[in-house]
């Protein structure tokens, strides 16, 4: 039996914000939960009420919805304010929190004129396809994830 | 939209995974991945529609033959996907400042 080593590209996105590197990262840390966009939830039982990243290397990284309960999503593997900071994706091809599932994210805060260009960076995603036959059989659930964004291409295209 | 369920189903086959490894190591025409593979070429050619379809891999045509090679992009569907989603939350996350500055 052979093992395969896909590495596909990681996705790399890039936006300019008008406000000086610390805050831009605390607006993006701290305040993740003002604009997460709120369909992007692995709780289908109650609205997202905010998304957590605890300010410190090894903190939660985590969603809490209206009826109180919270949902895991990875921790926090770098924090370098106002910098950088590495959050482990924990979530992952199944829609479910698995702590033996790691992808990073990095954001970089660069000083950009009187602005910051905000980089981010989502790598490892070869690991996705190390879960591929749990993630089968779970796409067509209406609850799941992908019901979610059915919702949302709905709303959309309203 | 399917969560990268394409690119995953793609390589659940054995043969398919032969060829995406095979692939791995450089471009190759259909006549070259057929040799030393117990299926058939129109069998080979048929696996690579699929892996194709999957966004796994890309083909070129070099005078009479159609080379195969990775798709750099990779499992293509679940990164298109993260990438759509990256992009959602990033002009999201930058049309917070600009809402703070209306304020002000």
């Amino acid at each position: 039996m052979t093992t395969i080593a896909i590495s596909p590209a990681p996705v790399r996105r890039s936006v300019k914000v008008n406000a000086a590197p610390p805050k831009a990262f605390r607006v993006f840390t701290s305040g993740m939960g003002k604009w997460w966009p709120k369909q992007h939830s692995l709780n289908s039982k109650s609205a997202q009420q905010d998304v957590i990243v605890e300010p410190h290397a090894g903190g939660r990284w985590y969603e809490r919805s209206e009826d109180g309960s919270e949902c895991e999503w990875g921790r926090v593997l770098t924090w370098e304010p106002p910098a950088r900071v590495v959050l482990a994706w924990q979530i992952n091809g199944n829609w479910q929190y698995d702590r033996d599932f790691e992808t990073e994210v990095e954001v970089r805060f660069v000083a950009d004129g009187s602005g910051t260009r905000v980089e981010l960076e989502h790598r490892n995603l070869e690991r996705f396809g190390d879960k591929a036959d749990e993630v089968r059989a779970a796409f067509d659930s209406p609850e799941g994830w992908n019901g979610g964004l059915q919702l949302f291409a709905k709303a959309v295209a309203a | 939209m399917a969560y990268a369920s394409r690119a995953f189903s793609a390589l659940a086959d054995p043969t398919r995974r032969e060829i995406f490894e095979r692939l791995s190591k450089g471009p190759r025409s259909v006549g070259d991945l057929a040799r030393g593979l117990p299926v058939s070429r129109p069998a080979v050619s048929q696996h690579l529609r699929t892996l194709k379809s999957a966004g796994l891999v890309m083909d070129r045509a070099q005078g009479t033959r159609r080379v195969y090679q990775i798709d750099p992009a990779g499992l293509g569907e679940i990164r298109r996907w993260l990438d759509q989603f990256w992009n959602r939350a990033l002009t999201a996350f930058q049309a917070e400042f600009e809402e703070k500055q209306e304020h002000m």
